[in-house]
């Protein structure tokens, strides 16, 4: 593998560490004595299972929250952060998990919100603008400086993200899943400018669930689990296997699409569809598809293939410019999401913190918010019915949480999407649509996320699963569709390559 | 895998640190604080204040704003806001006295004069009405809620003036020998000493209490304010939801313009000017947050009790209406400034994202 780092053995030296550090958050422990350095120079990793702290680790690394106890040295003397500026003006940065961009303010505005440029007459939009343009290159993203961020795409918002804390120029950088919503070749992107940045001496964290993909980047592999640090070692002497084991305690693989049964009927259909954008122009362009029941089928795509236009216009969101969808047989293009919803017809959204969560709410009523009905009696809500629904819905896709009655933002980003996840099963769909839902989610949940959707499939859900990870297409998929420019253009069985698979989407094939 | 049951003390169950406690209560329970830091002061200040007839006095005013602020909070936990609810009380008043007048109909060229309880359901119905104009210009023409009511606030004050020529209907009383007598039951009866105003803003307030936490429209109601696209892919009906809280205040606005009128036997086009404002002043001292989705029904009520209160206070006292003002805003301003500390600042650990992590604060409340 290219990524393997030529100056491994120049490591040991620890440009920041954490020393001790524990974290309670009332009577939650997120973290519990850990050490961790961060190597000069180097790529460290943080692996864990959702909720294991490594978001709370980096945000205490960062100044965005002191810790309960323990000490942080950096350049060997200890410091106390008491802001992220602080923190940002010794040279450490930090890309988010959780997107954390102004959407009203355009390109140039977020990469710069607090550190403008300043002139003797204000502030210098042009400069600023350049620098943004530069930034854009360097990632290899035709995004112009002065377009709103609301305008943009998820993937393109992260790199947005990404751009903004590489304008710093900071000597640290931290990643929290900077890759999720980012595609194999924007990803490759962003490891040659990873490799560029270690070779002038920055030095970063990075986090992330895509085990294969951030292996080829790591330098030295730490693996958190529960609030403690369970493992650690430079990337020579570590596999996927390593890390999996370290992770979660055992090793599995995510396992392949469930067979053994007849697909039903056509659940659902759709047929010419076209979604326009405000542009004019065609996002999804004349597509059709007939999906079975008890069938898995995967959409593959780039980020602008039109997945997510696709299934936002199936699930209802917005009208169809032409074409219908047929939910087993009968056309629901004219009903309401609501109606859909009570026919069968479900979405889980890509964009949780936008489309996927009521943060004001608790966790138990975000997971009831779409089967409501459900647990209503006469006219009145039970109580009772609903906690049990909650706690139904908690234990099968495994949320790490207090209990239904805590905070949604107590909660990791990696079970926050479990969440939403979860409030979409318990509506009992004929047909369900997840748009990218494993964004964020854990080996472990993951295979649980599948392991739920082969099983529903068994008993005859039809499923449609977008994702711009080839390696899910094949553990879970009957069928795999690849779109690209609002077309399908190609479509394979289950026993396709992977590089089959990224030719057709158009994408250069890594590795 | 994931272990469920590890942290299942609860996010909840923060450690008790003495004095912190003390400060999370006096913040949660600020605008109840509020409301007997105010008795107590008054009844100090003036030997009349503290008296059950006056408690009955000012619960009678309270009334007034009490039943404009639950309408209003509705409102406001879908994010929205009802500047037109002063004005629709006007407008509903005089109507009601238009229709105590007597409604002249000229084919049969004879004068009907519709019994009160035909006149209530009338004014209420007009109240829904006015409320729906509201909800359909946000709802489905998109225009901002602030702008919309605002645009109804002048319409319905410009035609109660068109409809009155500027005057006031006094003769409220009806005829018995008409049919149409009882129009100041509402105003002037009491039932076990309690004015039937004060009753109509209890029941009002139960049947809110109910609505917002054991109907589904209540979760629809939290979830519209709380995030509406999140809320419209649950399958939330958003658009039917934003029209329905809009009718729900307009109902309300035209029940108090009933209670009004009838309390001063007398229906004016210029009734309840400002009174807006004073409905959302007793939301937000009783803790909802103006984005929407925080806020309930008890904190609206003590809101408006302590504004209530404190303006009738003032009075007794003899203090000037220059400075009642000046007292009324100050108190405001202060109780949203623990608003901003309750919401900011108590839970510490804030996530990075920016959204706010309420662990103690459960939405939806119970009636105190
Ligand atoms: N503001 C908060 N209030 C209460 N508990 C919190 C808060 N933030 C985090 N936690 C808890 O701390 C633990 C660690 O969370 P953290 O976000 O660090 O996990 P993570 O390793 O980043 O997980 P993920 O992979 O899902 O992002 C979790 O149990 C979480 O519920
Ligand atoms: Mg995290």
């Amino acid at each position: 593998m290219s990524a393997l780092p030529k100056a491994a053995h120049t490591d040991g030296e620890a440009v920041m560490s954490a020393r001790n550090v524990a974290k309670f958050f009332g009577s939650v422990r997120a973290l519990n004595g850990v050490n961790f350095d961060i190597h000069r120079g180097q790529v460290t990793t943080l692996f864990g299972e959702n909720g294991a702290g490594k978001s709370t680790l980096m945000k205490i690394l960062a100044g965005i929250q002191p810790p309960t106890s323990g000490e942080i040295i950096l350049d060997g003397e200890p410091v106390r952060f008491s802001s992220s500026t602080e923190a940002r003006n010794r040279g450490i940065s930090i890309i988010h998990q959780e997107l954390s961009l102004a959407p009203n303010l355009s390109v140039r505005d977020n990469i710069f919100m607090g550190r403008e440029i300043r002139t003797a007459t204000g502030v210098n939009f042009a400069e600023e603008a350049r620098l943004t343009k530069a930034l854009m290159e360097e990632l290899e993203e035709d995004i112009d400086p002065m377009t709103l961020v609301e305008d943009l795409r998820l993937g393109q918002q992260q790199i947005v993200e990404i751009a903004r804390a590489l304008s710093v120029n900071s000597r640290i950088l931290i990643m929290d899943e900077p890759t999720s919503a980012l595609s194999a070749t924007e990803v490759e992107v962003l490891f040659k400018v990873i490799r560029d940045l270690k070779s002038r001496g920055v030095s970063i964290v990075y986090i992330s669930h895509h085990l294969e993909e951030a292996l080829q980047i790591t330098d030295h592999a730490v693996v958190l689990r529960d609030g403690n640090m369970t493992a650690k070692a430079p990337r020579s002497e570590i596999d996927l296997e390593w890390i999996v084991r370290n992770m979660v305690g055992d090793n599995f693989d995510l396992g392949s699409p469930p067979t053994g049964y007849e697909f039903g009927d056509v659940a659902l259909s759709i047929d010419d569809v076209v979604v326009t954008e405000a542009s004019g122009a065609n996002v999804v362009d004349h597509m059709s598809l007939q999906v079975r029941a008890g069938e898995i089928v995967c959409i593959y795509g780039l980020m602008g293939a039109g997945r997510t236009e696709l299934l936002e216009a199936v699930a209802g969101r917005g009208e169809l410019m032409n074409g219908k969808v047929l939910l087993e047989g009968e056309d629901v293009s004219g009903a309401t999401i609501a109606e859909r919803i009570a026919k069968g017809l479900s979405l889980v959204p890509e964009d949780r913190q936008r489309d996927g969560l009521v943060q004001t709410m608790t966790v138990g009523k975000n997971l009831s918010l779409a089967s409501i009905g459900a647990f209503v009696k006469g006219c009145f809500t039970s109580p009772q019915r609903e906690r049990e629904l909650v706690d139904e819905s908690i234990r099968r896709v495994t949320v790490k949480t207090a209990g239904g009655g805590a905070a949604i933002g107590s909660l990791s980003g990696g079970n926050q999407q479990k969440v939403v996840i979860g409030k979409m099963l318990a509506t009992n769909p004929k047909v369900l649509l997840l748009d990218e839902p494993s964004r964020g989610i854990d080996i472990g949940a993951k295979a649980e996320v599948f392991r739920l959707i082969a099983e529903r499939a068994r008993q005859g859900l039809a499923v449609i699963y977008s994702t711009s990870e080839v390696g899910e297409c094949l553990s879970v998929a009957h069928r795999i569709i690849v779109m690209a420019r609002g077309k399908i253009s190609a479509e394979f069985g289950p026993d396709v390559s992977k590089e089959q698979i990224m030719a057709a989407s158009g994408e250069s094939v890594v590795e | 895998m994931t272990t469920a049951n590890k942290t299942a003390q609860g996010v909840q169950g923060a450690p008790s640190r003495g004095g912190i406690d003390i400060v999370r209560i006096l913040l949660e329970g600020r605008a109840f604080f509020a409301l007997i830091v105010i008795i107590v002061v008054f009844s100090m200040l003036s030997p009349v204040y503290f008296s059950t007839a006056n408690f009955l006095v000012m619960a009678s005013h309270v009334a007034i704003y009490g039943l404009l602020a639950i309408g209003m909070l509705v409102v406001i936990l879908t994010g929205g806001i009802d500047l037109s609810v002063g004005s629709t009380l006007g407008l509903c008043g005089v109507v009601a006295g238009a229709l105590m007048q007597g409604v002249e109909i000229e084919v049969l060229g004879s004068i009907f004069y519709p019994s009160v309880w035909v006149v209530v359901v009338l004014t209420c119905a007009l109240g829904g009405f006015i409320g729906a104009v509201n909800g359909v210009l946000i709802a489905y023409l998109k225009v901002p809620a602030f702008v919309a009511t605002l645009g109804v606030l002048y319409c319905a004050r410009g035609v109660a003036l068109l409809l009155t020529n500027g005057l006031t209907y006094n003769n409220l009383g009806g005829q018995p020998e008409l049919g149409n007598t009882g129009f100041d039951w509402l105003g002037f009866n009491t039932f076990f000493n309690v004015p039937i105003g004060v009753l109509v803003l209890v029941a009002l307030a139960i049947i809110a209490v109910i609505l917002l936490n054991r109907t589904a429209f209540g979760r629809w109601v939290y979830s519209t304010g709380g995030n509406a696209r999140a809320a419209e892919l649950s399958g939330v009906p958003v658009k039917f939801t934003t029209i329905s809280v809009y009718v729900f205040s307009g109902i309300c606005a035209a029940v108090a313009g009933l209670v009004l009128s009838s309390q001063l036997t007398s229906a004016g086009p210029t009734a309840g000017t400002t009174y807006e404002l004073t409905a959302i002043a007793a939301v937000v001292v009783g803790g909802a947050a103006l984005t929407g989705g925080r806020g309930n029904v008890r904190g609206t009520l003590l809101g408006a009790f302590v504004i209530g209160f404190l303006s009738d206070g003032l009075v007794i006292i003899g203090v000037s209406a220059y400075w009642q003002t000046v007292f009324t805003g100050a108190v405001i301003v202060l109780a949203v400034l623990m608003n901003s500390i309750q919401y900011a600042k108590r839970p510490k650990p804030l996530p990075a994202s920016g959204n706010p992590v309420i662990p103690q604060k459960e939405p939806a409340g119970k009636l105190a």
